[in-house]
C-alpha cells in the first residue's frame, strides 16, 4: 500500500479494510445497530466486498440487485450476486428492468436517445431509493470507493459543477419524505485495496467491465489520478479528504429547496416530471 | 512467463522481466491500477519472477457505480 508506505499480509489487510469501514461509519454517523441497511450490489468487487464487510460486522443487511438486461454481462452479474447471497444465507432482492419497467437498459437508451450509462443511472438511482423506502429500510449503502469519489470530484471540479460538489458527501440525509438516507462506507479505501480484499477473501466477483462503459470519462479521470498517485502516493486521499474537510465548514444540514414530488409518481425530483417517468413514457408509447 | 490479461481477456508470453515491477513497466501498466496474482496469491512489485511462472494481471479500475 504505497500511500501508507507499507506492505501487509492477508490478515492485516482484512483488519485494515474493516477498520477503515468502521471509521467511515462512525465519522459520518452512517447507521447504527438497529438500522436495516439495503446494500446495492452489482456483482462487482466493491459492492460484494461492502456487503461481506457489513455482514462481518454484524449489521442487519439485505442486498438489492438490478438486472439491467445487458446480455451476458448482466446474466453473469446476476449469477455472481445470487451465488454470493446464497453462500451466506443473505436476503437478496432482485429487480429486473425488463420485467418491471418493460425494457432493459439498451432498449431504454434507444427509445430515449440517452446513452446507456445515462439510462442505467436513472433506473438504478430511482429503484434503489424507491425499493429502500417501500420496504422500510433505514439506509441505502453503495460500494463507491476512494477512487470513485476522487475521480468524480476531479470531473466536477474541472467543469466547476458546484451543484454536484454539494452532493458529493459520504452520507446524504433524506431531505424528502420519499428519500432514503444514502451512505458510502468504502470511501476511505482505494480501489486497489478493496480489490485485494475481494481476492484475499475469495469473493467471486465479475471481473469484466460493463461493455457499455468502454471509453467513459470515469476511466480517463481514474487513469489521470493513478498517474499522479504513482508519482506521489497519497494524492487521491489528499484530494478527496481535503475536499471533505472544506465541505465540513459548509452547512450540510440545509434542506434542498429544489426537491419536489413528481406529478406522476410522487417520487422526489427537481423537475415537474422525474427522469424515470419521462423514460417510462417513451416505453409506453413505443410502437 | 505466461501472462493472463483482462479488458480484453487475453494471454501472452513475455521473456525477460525478473520482478513484478519490471513486468508492469514492460507492459506500460501503472502499479496503482492493477493487482498481480500467481495462482491464488497476490504478489508485490518487488517479488521475483521465474520464466515458467504463470501470472494474472487483474485491473482494479471499474467504470460504473
Amino acid at each position: 500500500m504505497p500511500r501508507h508506505n507499507t506492505s501487509v499480509c492477508a490478515a492485516c489487510l482484512n483488519d485494515y479494510v474493516v477498520e477503515q469501514v468502521k471509521r467511515a461509519i462512525k465519522d459520518h454517523t452512517m447507521f447504527g445497530r438497529g438500522d436495516r441497511i439495503l446494500v446495492a450490489v452489482s456483482g462487482g468487487k466493491d459492492s460484494l466486498s461492502l456487503w461481506d464487510i457489513l455482514m462481518r460486522l454484524g449489521y442487519d443487511t439485505a442486498g438489492l440487485h438490478i438486472q439491467q438486461g445487458i446480455g451476458d454481462y448482466s446474466e453473469q452479474s446476476h449469477q455472481k450476486t445470487a451465488a454470493f447471497a446464497e453462500s451466506r444465507g443473505a436476503e437478496l432482492i432482485l429487480h429486473s428492468l425488463k420485467e418491471k419497467e418493460g425494457a432493459g437498459v439498451l432498449e431504454l437508451a434507444d427509445l430515449t436517445d440517452r446513452s446507456p450509462c445515462s439510462a442505467c443511472g436513472v433506473m438504478k438511482r430511482y429503484n434503489f431509493n424507491k425499493i429502500a423506502c417501500d420496504r422500510g429500510f433505514d439506509v441505502l449503502a453503495t460500494g463507491h470507493n476512494l477512487d470513485d469519489e476522487a475521480s468524480r470530484l476531479l470531473g466536477n471540479v474541472l467543469r466547476w459543477q458546484e451543484d454536484y460538489l454539494a452532493k458529493q458527501f459520504p452520507a446524504l440525509q433524506a431531505t424528502h419524505e420519499k428519500f432514503v438516507k444514502k451512505v458510502k462506507p468504502l470511501y476511505r479505501l482505494a480501489e486497489r485495496e478493496i480489490t485485494a480484499y475481494a481476492v484475499v477473501n475469495k469473493i467471486d466477483y465479475v471481473i469484466e467491465e460493463c461493455p457499455m462503459s468502454v471509453g467513459s470519462k470515469m476511466f480517463v479521470n481514474k487513469e489521470v489520478l493513478n498517474r499522479l498517485e504513482t508519482d506521489a502516493p497519497g494524492t487521491k486521499q489528499a484530494f478527496y479528504f481535503g475536499f471533505l474537510e472544506r465541505q465540513k465548514q459548509e452547512d450540510l444540514s440545509r434542506e434542498d429547496e429544489t426537491i419536489r414530488s413528481c406529478t406522476r409518481c410522487g417520487q422526489p425530483t427537481t423537475a415537474a416530471v422525474c427522469s424515470y417517468c419521462r423514460i417510462l413514457e417513451k416505453v409506453k408509447t413505443a410502437p | 512467463m505466461h501472462v493472463l490479461l483482462q479488458h480484453p481477456k487475453r494471454e501472452t508470453e513475455i521473456k525477460g522481466p525478473r520482478t513484478v515491477g519490471q513486468l508492469l513497466k514492460r507492459l506500460n501498466l501503472l502499479p496503482e491500477a492493477v493487482l498481480v496474482l500467481r495462482g491464488d496469491e497476490l504478489i508485490t512489485e518487488d517479488e521475483a519472477l521465474k520464466e515458467d511462472d504463470i501470472v494474472e494481471i487483474r485491473p482494479v479500475i471499474s467504470g460504473g457505480s
